[in-house]
């Protein structure tokens, strides 16, 4: 979330597209009866389902899954087409008046530089026009043609309303009232906030999907403002931390990433994310990336990484290609995967195509699980009739299952959706013989190290010198491993103003990571975290929940990263010249007198810099201003542009009907022979969604009796006249196939799912809770993603899960 | 003996007076549709607050779960689409459970002296070891509230979790709810709460919103705000105008001064045939009269 | 009103019943009224988080028990922070069922064991359990590592081994399975974030 749960109730206008936050987020979706009922805001609903959300909205209206971008687009159209933007806003705070690349070009839905062999483009003419001085080369007056407004109003006026009501199936008239009401929030004492979830992530075009949502966002000046802002309303508990703390195959903690084969040059790997400001007077913070890469360095490697060693650069492993989760499994289905642990992880019932999975599963010699529950994929293996026919004795596959304690049992930190990271504490203790994560990954790494001094092997090094200080070498205490992520001085850090001047003590912990160094003096292994743990103590365990301003800050509640802060880019919650916007929703504003900016949040902005000085909000963008114009950072193009998920009812993209590279997303990866396993609309005639319910958690509440009473079996939801059409009443049980295979579950007949009209073509949509599967104290199911698609969105790899082909029929 | 908090105000069966010296201030749960999203938190933690867990049961083809009220479900969430604008779908959801009448025709048709009370501050509550299993508590209600336990056959219904109330907290539902749909506090305090609503309501178009505090029954300590205040009917059937059934008034009117004159020994038996045995099923006309 | 004859029948026994019960001795003062006791008064409180989504919401959790050396802690009850400035003491039906998180049946106890081919668990020490994971690991890196590229370029990386970490394990957890991981070599290293 770029604003936090609370500050939802400032704002005036909810748009839930992508999302169901009453149902996935019922205590996070509170602020926004809060709103409601406190300043009159008022909710829209965009989405497949009439969901528990659109039942308490002011306005609802349906959309065929898989086509926000032609919806968004729709709405891009429509406040360019009749000005209802925020003009300073975006003339200061956008790229708008930047000049695009002379070559950069868009042709039947087609950008410049693409590579139908690859599926990939070459994007080298996606970027701005860089002039002499080294700077991006503008257009103040946004007349020029190739200025980013102009490119950008050209591109979307495609995206007419009968344009978007054939792709979408929203009716027009719906369509256009929620322009009008979107459009009322471009006024500079409005905001609209967007809560969006796991319906724009689980798209072949997902990450597009929220760029485009950001965009209107940007055009409307809602980024950056008390009760604005682009909302991601994460899944697990703490998927915001391990994604901080980089857990993905590319990253490495704190967004940095790590490098790829040909960067075997350290100075080049960091002077190319260390990034130089683009405009005149910009603070561009990534330039600092190399103390933040150090100070991790030091903290994992220690005394091991010096100067010398180029701080252990290469130690770290350099990538090839990606190594996202499905890549993983396609080269563990191809047989070059040996072992696999699963720590809280159940793939084989929350990754696609579950036949692949498990297929894939068999052929690993040993696999480890790591979970408080018996889950699917430790029991890959066994036999489960219907729900899991497979044969134990021909799977060779070694199975570890070691028992975890679970969140009751434990000590630790938690980072929720608002980027607050909160300690919790053990209550209990686990059953049995469960152990903590902790001590689980420190018992094999030990092992691991004790062989690697014993015999030798390939390359020790990193093993044998990773930092294990740990008092209890065997049980690495969270506290320890709190101050560790947090930062510490090794040295005596200084004032860069005033040498003489110690700013931390050697050995002391570090305030944040404005004191970190690249040169060994400083340790932290997770830079956007440090400040977690000071000299003070654990900020993590703060509970004072005073709200000093009325809008919900609670600046003294455990820590949000970074450095406190609440509301991202809040700089851009005021005027050029320091001024807050509303005053009446006053996040910070230049004092004069003192010279600094302050206010109910910390500053997301270099806190002495002048309004004068011409700096920008976007201070980890090196222009200082967000972006419309993508540059060569997405996959598939510098603008979202509408491509029909890889299976869609429709054999054309509407926008592009003649050119069929355009039909789908050009740059989606697909892997050899998963092609065949897609269907098509003549044996598949159905969209098909899955998705959470309110009473259940992913595949853990089916363990949970409570839960389980209160949504015991599995079900799908149809509409009234595919029902009729089939002969299905409720309560039915019926089939639903995909080309991957089959689920029987009850149906549920409703009202709420509707039937589309979509380029003239009726479009019925069957709708699949996830649930459940073989293991639980629920009424066992079959395992949902028996029927996904194998493919994700080129950005993210994240799978498809959201538009996707089916049949139906009465069992 | 009770708690001062709670004092009786009402006890079936018995006609020893209540306290009445200390004040006490009448409380209700306001619970607002218009805010519910019906995720059913609710039902989970007076589950878990009171110690009951109802049968994993099955999906017949709605989101209803459990069915229905049981012994082990004291509030259920009943669902209803209906479009009472054409073409403006609404799906209205109804935390039901008991009203906690203020002439309560559970109480009113106990005769287990004790199995029934209403404190001072409103709440109604089942003592189930007094209970006898007769079932009159199921005839008096005009909300089809109480239900029989199939292992002690006795019944059991929503106690507004009068152990929390009792030191000073919320019941469980109330606390629990994500959305602020269900609050609690003095009846006075709700009803003004519920006026703020209505106006926000009105103001987005729901001309017809209102309080729901059915005065057939004396007005309830549970009261609804409805979107469309002028049908009830369309939330799973809520009674529009709920009043205590008639054979509890009669008994109110009509058996105490029978009882009174005194009354034969083939009557007697029938009372004992109820303790030991329990009730027969009553004939679904005669449940409706 | 219409009263059948039946139903006359039964308000007749049922009022003597009641008094009745009066008259054989079941006096109404000895037919006490209570509310069930308070069941949290001593029970110890300890603050946490919900581990499902990402709200964060506060929890309140109570154990029997008041932590001395001789009583067993078991969480009886959990309910909402009313501190908690998100979550203001509400839950969802998935936090509010919490209890039958930390007590179902399927919890792990013990580590387990399916060799090759078997069609059942085997019980497994911890200490036998590590000394095997580390064998296989050890084994599979020493004989699958790549030092180098086709280009003889440095790139020190494991890919024949893979893991999945748990987005709702805490930071510190996480944290410490990273440093672990890429110290390994490993790249088919991912998170819930992905899926």
């Amino acid at each position: 979330m770029t604003n936090h749960w609370v500050d939802i109730k400032n704002t005036d206008l909810v748009l839930i597209m992508g999302g169901n936050a009453a149902e996935a987020h019922p205590c996070g979706f509170k602020w926004v009866t809060e709103a409601k009922a406190h300043r009159k805001a008022r909710l829209i609903v965009v989405d497949p389902r009439f969901t528990r959300s659109a039942a308490v909205s002011d306005f609802y209206t349906p959309i065929r899954a898989g086509s926000d971008i032609a919806f968004l687009g729709g709405v891009i159209h429509y406040l360019l087409s009749h000005d209802r933007i925020h003009h300073e806003y975006v003339k200061h705070y956008t790229d708008m008046s930047f000049l695009v690349k002379d070559d950069f070009g868009f042709e039947d839905g087609i950008f410049s530089g693409y590579n139908p062999e690859k599926r990939s483009y070459d994007k080298s003419s996606w970027g701005y026009q860089i002039g002499a001085d080294g700077y991006v080369v503008t257009d103040p007056t946004l007349q020029h043609p190739r200025c980013v407004y102009q490119m950008m109003k050209a591109h979307y006026s495609r995206y007419t309303p009968d344009m978007v009501s054939s792709i979408c199936g929203t009716p027009k008239e719906d369509f256009l009232k929620v322009c009008a009401m979107i459009a009322e929030t471009s006024a500079s004492n409005k905001t609209m906030t967007i809560m969006y979830a796991l319906g724009w992530t689980q798209h072949s075009q997902g990450s597009q999907m929220i760029r485009t949502g950001a965009m209107v966002q940007l055009l409307l000046g809602n980024i950056g403002v008390a009760g604005g802002g682009m909302n991601a309303l994460r899944g697990h508990s703490n998927i915001q931390g391990l994604t901080d703390l980089g857990l993905l195959s590319n990253l490495l903690p704190g967004y940095m990433t790590l490098p790829g084969d040909a960067e075997q040059d350290y100075a080049a790997y960091i002077a190319k994310r260390a990034f130089k400001p683009l405009r005149p007077g910009q603070l561009s913070y990534w330039s600092n990336y190399g103390k933040f890469h150090v100070s991790t360095m030091k903290a994992w490697y220690g005394d091991a990484a010096t100067a010398e060693n180029n701080w252990a650069y290469d130690w770290l492993p350099k990538l090839d290609k990606g190594y996202d989760i499905l890549q993983v499994f396609e080269n563990m289905n191809q047989g070059k995967v040996n072992g696999y642990v699963c720590q809280g992880f159940n793939p084989l019932s929350s990754a696609p195509c579950k036949v692949k999975v498990s297929g894939s599963l068999a052929k690993l010699k040993f696999l480890v699980t790591i979970d408080p529950l018996a889950t699917e994929t430790s029991e890959f293996w066994q036999n489960h009739g219907e729900y899991n026919d497979v044969d134990p004795a021909k799977i060779q596959t070694e199975v570890f299952r070691l028992p975890s304690t679970c969140f009751a049992e434990e000590d630790g930190s938690l980072v929720s959706s608002s980027r607050v990271l909160q300690w919790h504490w053990k209550a209990a203790e686990p059953p049995g013989d469960a152990r903590s994560d902790q001590e689980i990954m420190a018992g094999i790494f030990l092992k691991l190290r004790e062989l690697y001094q014993k015999e030798g092997g390939a390359f020790p090094d990193p093993i044998l010198n990773l930092t294990w200080k740990y008092k209890q070498p065997h049980f690495p205490s969270p506290e320890e491993l709190a101050k560790e992520f947090s930062g510490k001085a090794l040295k005596d850090v200084t004032d860069p103003k005033d040498p003489a001047k110690v700013l931390v003590k050697a050995g002391e912990q570090l305030n944040g990571f404005a004191e970190l160094r690249d040169d060994g003096s400083t340790a932290c292994g997770c830079w956007i975290f440090s400040g977690a743990w000071t000299e003070k103590g654990n900020l993590m365990a703060r509970r004072d929940n005073s709200d000093p301003f009325g809008i919900g800050q609670t600046l003294n509640w455990a820590f949000a990263w970074p450095a406190n802060r609440r509301v991202l880019y809040n700089r851009a919650s005021c005027d050029p010249s320091g001024k807050p916007y509303d005053p009446s929703r006053k996040l910070i504003a230049w004092d004069a007198a003192t010279g600094k900016w302050g206010g109910s949040d910390i500053p997301d902005f270099k806190p002495d810099s002048a309004p004068e000085d011409g700096m920008s909000p976007f201070i980890m963008n090196p222009e200082g201003v967000a972006r419309f114009f993508a540059v060569d950072k997405m996959a598939e193009g510098p603008f979202p542009e509408h491509y029909e998920p890889l299976e869609s009812p429709l054999a054309v993209n509407l926008l592009h009907p003649k050119n069929d590279k355009a039909r789908a997303n050009p740059a989606a990866r697909v892997f050899k022979g998963d092609w065949e396993t897609f269907g098509k609309a003549d044996k598949f005639p159905y969209v098909c969604t899955t998705y959470r319910l309110t009473e259940h958690f992913h595949f853990w509440t089916k363990h949970v009796r409570l839960n389980a009473i209160v949504q015991p079996e599995q079900f799908v939801e149809i509409g009234e006249e595919l029902a009729k059409d089939k002969g299905i009443k409720a309560g039915d049980h019926v089939r639903v196939k995909s080309n991957r295979g089959f689920i029987v579950a009850v149906a549920v007949v409703t009202k709420r799912v509707r039937t589309l009209d979509v380029g003239g073509r009726k479009v019925h949509t069957v709708g699949v809770p996830i649930h459940w599967g073989f293991t639980g104290v629920a009424k066992n199911g079959y395992i949902t993603n028996t029927l996904t698609p194998f493919v994700g969105d080129a950005n993210t790899q994240t799978p498809e899960f959201k538009s996707f082909l089916v049949d139906l029929e009465k069992v | 003996m009770a708690l001062q908090s709670l004092d009786i105000k009402a006890r079936s069966a018995t006609t020893t007076p209540s306290p009445q010296a200390r004040g006490a201030i009448p409380v209700a749960k306001l619970i607002d549709i218009s805010k519910c999203i019906g995720c059913k938190a609710c039902q989970v933690a007076c589950m878990e607050w009171n110690d009951l867990r109802d049968e994993i049961g099955s999906n017949v083809g709605i989101y209803d779960n459990p069915r229905d009220l049981s012994d082990q479900s004291w509030t259920v969430m009943r669902f209803s689409e209906v479009e009472v604008q054409q073409g403006r779908l609404e799906w209205l959801i109804r935390k039901d459970g008991c009203m906690h009448c203020a002439d309560p025709g559970c109480l009113k048709a106990c005769p287990a002296p004790g199995a029934i009370v209403k404190y001072a501050n409103g709440i109604v509550d089942f003592h189930e070891e007094n209970c006898i299993g007769c079932g009159y508590c199921l005839t008096g209600c005009p909300f089809d509230i109480p239900r029989f336990s199939k292992k002690d056959r006795k019944a059991y219904k929503c106690t507004l979790c009068s152990d929390r109330v009792a030191v000073g907290l919320e019941p469980a539902c109330v606390k629990i709810c994500p959305t602020g749909a269900i609050v609690f506090g003095s009846k006075e305090d709700m009803i003004h709460h519920a006026e703020g609503r209505i106006a926000d309501l009105k103001e987005r178009g729901y001309a017809n919103a209102a309080l729901y505090d059915p005065q057939g029954v004396g007005g309830t300590h549970v009261m609804y705000v409805l979107q469309h205040g002028d049908q009830p009917e369309l939330y799973a059937k809520l009674p529009k105008d709920p009043s205590v059934s008639p054979l509890v008034s009669l008994w109110k009117g009509v058996a105490k001064p029978l009882m009174s004159l005194g009354i034969g020994l083939a009557v007697f038996a029938g009372f004992f045939h109820f303790v030991s045995a329990g009730p027969k099923e009553v004939e679904e006309e005669e449940e409706r009269s | 009103m219409q009263v059948t004859r039946r139903q006359f029948f039964r308000i007749c026994a049922a009022g003597v019943g009641g008094s009745s019960l009066a008259a054989l001795g079941f006096a109404p003062g000895e037919a006490l009224a209570e509310v069930r006791a308070f069941k949290l008064a001593r029970a110890t409180e300890t603050r946490n988080t919900c581990p499902y989504c990402s709200v964060g919401c506060g929890l309140l959790m109570y154990s029997l028990g008041d932590k001395a050396k001789n009583a067993h802690t078991e969480i009886i009850h959990i309910e909402g922070d009313p501190d908690h400035p998100v979550n203001r003491g509400t839950l969802c039906p998935k936090g509010a069922g919490l209890l039958d998180f930390v007590h179902s049946p399927n919890r792990l106890k013990r580590p387990e064991y399916r060799a090759p081919g078997s069609k059942e668990w085997t019980p497994i020490s911890w200490d036998e359990a590590f000394t095997r994971i580390a064998r296989l690991m050890k084994d599979d890196r020493d004989r699958n590592f790549i030092a180098t590229n086709e280009k003889g370029e440095t790139v020190n990386r494991w890919v024949s081994t893979g893991m999945l970490a748990a987005s709702a394990s805490s930071n510190e957890t996480g944290y410490l399975t990273h440093k672990i991981a890429r110290s390994l070599g490993m790249l088919a290293f991912d998170n819930q974030a992905r899926v």
